[in-house]
């Protein structure tokens, strides 16, 4: 890969100022960021590492109520710590790539990049959480902007999220086996105003809200609920490793997995 | 170049290193640590897992920098204090956990980080703990033994 000049910054305010340089990038935990740089698909001037910022790591909550989950928290710590809180968070946390994978990756640099096959955005999405950023608070409805986009400004960071605890949720993903991405994965959360279905891996434009089972689920939580649907498969993800029809198939079969194991 | 200083396998080092050297290029060529072994560098096989802080990373997707002041185990720090094999290292030999031996450096160096972690692991929980170390010889069943022999439970002989 290219160099570049490496900075590691202690705090949050010296990390902005280091990432306004002329071809800054913010480096979380790098389990994407470096292979993609390898392939020279990136090519940062100054990489800023966020894993000296001790503000940005843990897992608070109270619970029945919500779970903040600092920017730079690895997944390993979310699968343990976030457990008491949010269980099906907790699980996803834990089932992301592989042990030594989840000892680097950060729940931030999962977010910041919107990879369409990553676990975190469905349950952001699905859970209605908050990302907050050096600047502001953004609504999950309103940062995912499509593949690999969101609503982050040049040189803003974010330094946690804030999901609001359902009544019930799981996570259900159907692992493609080599990169242990999500082939389709799907996140159902209940909550007292409704169900929220949120599904990665499976379309062009990223983590999406399958509204037609939102609407199902609200009225009745049934895996039953879901018979009477279909999932419009033109936006779908084709290529070797499953057709559009396939993943469109995939969404349904595993929304019904994740409401009975919710 | 700048001097990266960190404790691996319990001694201070230090080497030079650039923003992109990344951690297994600093053991081997800085240190001359070559039991890490580098298979993929695309993060995917985990014959270069090292131990950050007790916490098992592959070596090629971390960088150095972003790691000093840690404190590294690699394989080189797994054997006895008198040269002799480690629990791990033995059960592996015991078993024929290893064929071409490529990836054993990775593989014993996962199974210390997942019996850290659950001492008593199943063997469903010791496959799903090694998922992200692959052996191209496809020698699974006897390396998981190795790592079931290791953590003091009883395995079917051959």
């Amino acid at each position: 890969m290219h160099n570049f000049d490496f900075v590691k910054p202690a705090s949050l305010d010296e990390a902005v100022k280091a990432l306004s340089a002329e071809g800054a990038q913010a480096l979380s935990g790098g389990q994407t960021l470096m292979p993609t740089m390898k392939q020279r698909l990136a090519a940062p001037d100054v990489l800023v590492s966020l894993t000296g910022i001790a503000a940005l790591k843990g897992v608070s909550g109270r619970a029945g109520a919500s779970v903040t989950v600092g920017a730079a928290t690895p997944h390993a710590v979310v699968a343990a710590e976030a457990r008491a809180f949010y269980p099906a968070l907790a699980a996803l946390a834990g089932g992301i790539g592989d042990p030594a994978v989840r000892n680097r990756g950060t729940i931030g640099g999962s977010l910041a990049n919107n990879d369409p096959a990553a676990c975190y955005p469905a349950a952001v999405l699905a859970s209605g959480a908050t990302i907050t950023t050096s600047r502001r608070d953004i609504a999950a409805d309103d940062y995912f902007q499509g593949l690999f986009s969101t609503a982050l400004e040049e040189g803003e960071i974010i330094t946690g999220v804030t999901f609001p605890i359902p009544q019930k949720a799981a996570y259900v993903k159907f692992n493609q086996p080599a990169s242990r991405f999500a082939l389709t994965g799907v996140f159902v959360a209940k909550y007292a105003d409704g169900v929220r279905v949120a599904v990665t891996g499976a379309s062009n434009n990223g983590v999406f809200r399958w509204s037609d089972a939102e609407a199902a689920l609200s009225a009745d939580f049934s895996a039953g609920a879901l018979a009477g649907l279909t999932v419009d498969d033109s936006e779908m993800i084709a290529d070797l490793h499953g057709s559009a029809a396939y993943r469109a198939n995939l969404v349904k079969v595993l929304t019904g997995r994740a409401v009975a194991a919710a | 170049m700048t001097k990266v200083s960190m404790t691996v396998n319990g001694k201070a080092v230090s080497a030079e290193a650039e923003g992109r050297t990344l951690l297994s290029a600093y053991l081997r060529e800085g240190l001359g640590l070559t039991g890490t072994h580098v298979g993929c560098d695309t993060s995917q096989c985990g014959a270069c897992v090292v131990h950050v802080d007790g916490k098992a990373v592959k070596s090629c997707t971390v960088f150095a920098m972003d790691v000093a002041g840690a404190s590294v185990t690699t394989i080189e720090g797994m054997a006895n204090p008198d040269g002799s094999l480690g629990v791990i290292q033995q059960a592996f030999q015991d078993h024929h956990g290893l064929q071409c031996g490529f990836c054993t450096p990775g593989m014993v160096m996962s199974s210390a980080a997942l019996l850290a972690a659950n001492p008593h692991p199943t063997e469903a929980e010791v496959r799903h703990g090694l998922e992200g170390n692959i052996c191209r010889c496809t020698g699974y069943h006897n390396i998981v033994k190795a790592v079931l022999a290791a953590s003091g439970q009883t395995v079917a002989a051959e």
